[in-house]
């Protein structure tokens, strides 16, 4: 039904502007753009006003209530931060601050090109799409050590410092765990990852099983990327206050804001792609009615679930002390990667990730 | 190779950076600018800020940097191994086992060498 209605709005849309081919086509990509953007700022707002609300029970309070209910929350937060003064300190370089927030942001927006939402949604269907991923995510980093460089401030400068060093650490391990996946569909292609993970079997198909140790390494890694608790030393409030955007104000911060909400998200989407069967149903293959039909609802309940595990990590955990961050990042998750990847190419080879099997 | 593909992601870069800056010159319009010298100090938890911030900093974030890079390009070597390993079989399998071995060997040194140590 949704698809005809979106067929019809693009011969529509083809029909009036057909005499110009190129404009059209280049109309019509900014149009799914902006139907996925949008969406994805507003699940970012309620993402925050969830994140409240969920660490706010968890420490028996009630969280947000007052502005509509605490569901305008987020707005309310919005615009308060749009109307702030944005603070370029004197000492700072002024391009180049103004400069990183945008920077950090772009990325973590561009990298939703490539996620599908089902079989045919999507905005690209890049043969090399997991690469593209890795690129992205990777090159959030740049961002946070420019903020921190051209703040010039001390606390700036060293939640920089730390934030790029740990980013950096579990990105191998976060690189080591996507090539297990690489093997065991054998294509960088999303859909085609979730494809390689159908069969008659329900969940256990999908790569979290053969893959288990990577998979919770992923997630773990992804934590860590995002900056989040346990691991959030680059902004450590209790010690060097908020670290690399520390000099940032306003909208300036709301951006850096916006970015690691929009990549703790996106790495809850990926987690679910290539892990857990994507828009694969738990039940396929079993014949159950209902519950046995694929669709982007199941994407979106898994992607709920591991959005929400980052509330509850950091409603349960305390702040890693940073030399752990490290240890766990080089000594554990990084040798034991290796082995994993090993063990996957033994599986692949033995002919444990046929498809259907 | 279909590069049609790939004309939406330099796109969705475009309008994204695009939004950072609409978001930040919205930002500077909206906002108030009554700056002066207390504001635009840099922040020291109300201390004079007593000298430059871009001071020495530990080596060790030089060494996670070169080994990070190491190890990025291993990753970067692996990723078309993994795409084509079912083609090689048991000659890719273990060739990868080798240069795999031979970095993890590298890994070890470092190791032993304490490189990976923050006390």
């Amino acid at each position: 039904m949704i698809t005809e209605f979106v067929n019809q709005i693009h011969g529509a849309y083809f029909g009036f502007l057909g005499e110009w081919p190129t404009l059209a086509m280049l109309g019509w990509n900014l149009l799914k753009i902006l139907v996925l953007t949008v969406p994805l700022i507003l699940s970012v707002a309620m993402f925050t006003y969830w994140e409240r609300k969920v660490i706010g029970w968890m420490q028996v309070r009630l969280g947000p209530v007052y502005i509509g209910k605490g569901l305008l929350q987020p707005f309310a937060d919005v615009f308060k931060l749009l109307f702030k003064e944005i603070i370029i300190p004197a000492e700072a370089n002024p391009w180049l601050f103004r400069l990183a927030p945008i920077l950090a942001l772009a990325p973590a927006f561009a990298a939703w090109a490539v996620i599908p939402f089902d079989w045919q949604t999507r905005i690209a269907n890049l043969n090399a799409g997991l690469l593209y991923l890795l690129a992205m995510t990777s090159l959030g980093v740049y961002g946070i050590i420019l903020a921190g460089w051209a703040s010039n401030s001390k606390y700036a400068f060293l939640g920089a410092m730390r934030s790029a060093a740990q980013v950096v650490s579990y990105e191998i391990s976060m690189g080591l765990c996507l090539v297990g996946v690489l093997i065991a569909a054998g294509s960088l292609n999303l859909t085609e990852i979730v494809a390689a993970q159908q069969g008659n079997l329900g969940m256990f198909e999908w790569f979290m099983w053969p893959l288990l140790p990577l998979f919770v390494i992923y997630f773990i890694s992804g934590v860590a990327e995002t900056n989040r608790a346990p691991f959030d030393v680059a902004e450590g409030e209790s010690e060097i206050v908020a670290g690399f955007h520390v000099e940032y104000a306003g909208a300036a911060f709301s951006l850096f804001f916006l970015a690691e909400y929009a990549n703790m998200i996106l790495i809850s989407f990926l987690a679910a792609l290539l892990f857990m069967g994507g828009w694969l149903s738990p039940f396929q293959g079993l014949g159950i009615p209902l519950l046995s039909a694929d669709g982007w609802w199941w994407l979106f309940a898994k992607a709920f679930f591991f959005a929400f595990l980052f509330l509850w990590f950091r409603a349960t955990f305390p702040r890693y002390r940073y030399d752990q961050i490290m240890r766990l990042g080089w000594k554990v998750f990084i040798p034991l990667c290796i082995f994993w990847v090993f063990v996957t190419g033994v599986m692949a080879y033995a002919g444990t990730f046929v498809a259907g099997a | 190779m279909d590069l049609s593909q790939y004309l939406p992601v330099l796109m969705f870069l475009g309008v994204a950076t695009i939004l950072g800056v609409v978001l930040l010159s919205v930002g500077s319009i909206l906002g108030p600018g009554r700056p002066d010298a207390e504001k635009l100090a840099p922040y020291e938890c109300g201390f004079e800020a007593f000298e430059d911030a871009r001071m020495k900093f530990d080596v060790r974030y030089y060494l996670m940097a070169i080994l990070f890079i190491v190890f990025d390009l291993e990753i970067a070597f692996i990723f078309p191994w993994a795409l084509v390993f079912r083609d090689l079989g048991l000659f890719g399998l273990i060739e990868m086992g080798l240069f795999v071995g031979m970095l993890f060997l590298g890994f070890i040194y470092v190791w032993k060498k304490g490189a990976l140590e923050w006390e």
